[in-house]
């Protein structure tokens, strides 16, 4: 189906359209919800793990717009990696109760609901004033041409970033070495 | 090559049924193998060989009461064990068992397979957590540490891998070791001189990524009751049970896709589904040698292995590998 046609009437449950559309359903439920239980949470252990809800929501988003390979990427960085490094710093550092405290700010009850309808409604207004194009696929999304993009066209950012990784592990490192005294 | 509705239910009831049927019978493997290394008998009344252990044992841990402990965070203690256990049964997706068994093949399998297993992780501390007993919680830090860091030595090993075969795809992987041992893997190439030190990091680590003995710190009964499952009873337990085994299949079966040759046979005959099983059974009951004939190592020992010893060299390797692809 042609992306930037307008779709006139609701396909059938049973047929190609009306299942892939339900399968977006239930991943978009996946990730509002997640992020839902991540923001509402009272403990912070629970909020991660709405958190990671929410991650194989995205990366199940990812998987069906035909890019396995970020989709994969999405669970093991941010699922395995990021979730499991807050998890394991919140239980060393509060192992018991370690719920929410501290005064409400001032963006709390209502002052906090109206902004958050007017960004709500300005998001909306602006999806469904804009003509949605489509635009023609870029590549496979295989890992090798992913990797020739990476080494070619994007090789100054990927460059970027490494180097960004690499001065963000140098300074945890001198900032824990600091603490020791020999 | 559209995927049906059908050949995805089919693909993965036989996932479950391959993962229930391993972990029932693997326990009994291990009990036996324990008890014929320690010079006791083992499970032996129940059926010919003590085969009918396995099902009499499913059936108490099913019909046993669900018992939460007081102080435990419900939701968190609840969904712990499906969370072992889903990732586990994922993973089975992606492993071809033959040239035309699997269930969904992909070009990115080995990514598939780690990145699956690093969720294993999560819910041990999800588990250890919502217990709300100090010693889960011990256990589950421990375990989790482990984790983390014997995934890198794990994944750098397996780029290795990946670049000397130039695929991410498991099949195509197989299929460029196929015909003779001498095109394993394990054996030292041109390429890659240094293979067997390569598999013998990926199998120490699957031996720690699994906590199986003599890594199993995060259940060191002598020191913290049980570990992560120490508030578990009936079916929780046995999900994680079972996920435990699945995950020693999931890595056997790794480890023979990735070093030895998958469902190639030695010497180039008769290649199928039974050269895959006989070696992952090999490499199980290893596993279970290993297990029954070592102790346990300290945390210290254990952590220092992996990042003083195992990352370097593997990094090493790495590099090397590298360089002999660039030079031959």
């Amino acid at each position: 189906m042609n992306p930037s046609m307008a779709i006139t009437e609701a396909p059938g449950l049973f047929t190609a359209d009306g299942l892939t559309g339900l399968i977006f359903l239930i991943m978009m439920a996946v990730t509002v919800i997640g992020g839902l239980i991540a923001c509402c949470a009272e403990r912070l252990v629970r909020a991660i793990a709405g958190l990671i809800v929410c991650f194989i929501g995205v990366a199940a988003l990812y998987y069906f717009l035909n890019s396995p390979f970020v989709a994969m990427l999405q669970i093991l960085i941010y699922v395995g990696a990021i979730c499991i490094t807050i998890a394991f710093a919140i239980m060393l550092a509060a192992p018991e109760e370690s719920r929410k405290h501290g005064p409400a700010g001032p963006l709390s009850g209502p002052l906090g609901f109206i902004s958050a309808s007017l960004v709500a409604i300005g998001l909306i207004a602006m999806a469904m004033r804009t003509v949605f194009t489509s635009y023609p696929k870029i590549n496979k999304g295989t890992v090798e041409e992913i990797g020739i993009e990476f080494l070619t066209t994007y090789a100054m950012v990927f460059e970027l970033i490494s180097i960004v990784l690499l001065i963000a592990i140098i300074g945890a490192l001198v900032i824990a070495r600091a603490g020791r005294s020999k | 090559m559209s995927l049906t509705l059908l050949n995805v239910i089919v693909a993965v009831v036989i996932a479950i049924a391959f993962a229930a049927a391993n972990a029932a019978y693997l326990v009994w493997a291990e009990r036996r193998g324990a008890a014929r290394i320690q010079r006791r008998p083992g499970p032996n009344i129940n059926g010919p060989f003590g085969l009918l252990q396995p099902p009499i044992d499913g059936i108490k841990l099913m019909t046993k009461q669900l018992m939460i402990p007081g102080g435990a965070d419900k939701i968190l203690f609840m969904v712990a064990p499906v969370l072992a256990m889903a990732p586990a049964i994922m993973s089975f997706v992606t492993i071809p068992f033959s040239e035309n068994i699997v269930a969904r093949n992909m070009d990115i399998g080995v990514l598939m397979i780690f990145a699956f297993a690093s969720m294993g992780a999560m819910a041990i501390l999800l588990a250890g957590w919502g217990s709300r007993n100090k010693y889960s919680v011990m256990a589950s830090v421990r375990a989790v540490s482990q984790n983390v860091s014997y995934e890198i030595p794990m994944l750098i090993t397996a780029i290795t891998v990946i670049m000397v075969n130039g695929s991410m795809d498991l099949k195509a992987i197989n299929l460029a070791q196929a015909g003779g041992f001498w095109h394993w893997n394990i054996f030292p190439s041109l390429q890659s001189p240094l293979m067997p030190v390569s598999f013998i990091i990926f199998f120490i680590c699957s031996l720690a990524e699994t906590n199986r003995a003599p890594f199993d710190l995060g259940e060191a009964e002598s020191e913290l009751v049980a570990g992560f499952h120490t508030e578990y009873g009936s079916m929780g337990f046995g999900l994680f049970f079972m996920a435990e085994y699945a995950n020693i299949v999931i890595g056997a079966s790794l480890t023979t896709l990735l070093f030895l040759g998958g469902w190639g046979c030695p010497f180039g005959l008769f290649p199928g589904v039974w050269w895959f099983l006989l070696k992952i059974y090999l490499l199980i009951a290893t596993f279970i040698w290993i297990r029954w004939t070592f102790p346990r190592t300290t945390i210290y020992g254990l952590l220092n292995l992996s990042w003083k010893i195992l990352i370097p060299i593997s990094l090493f390797n790495l590099l090397l590998t590298a360089g002999f692809m660039k030079v031959f």
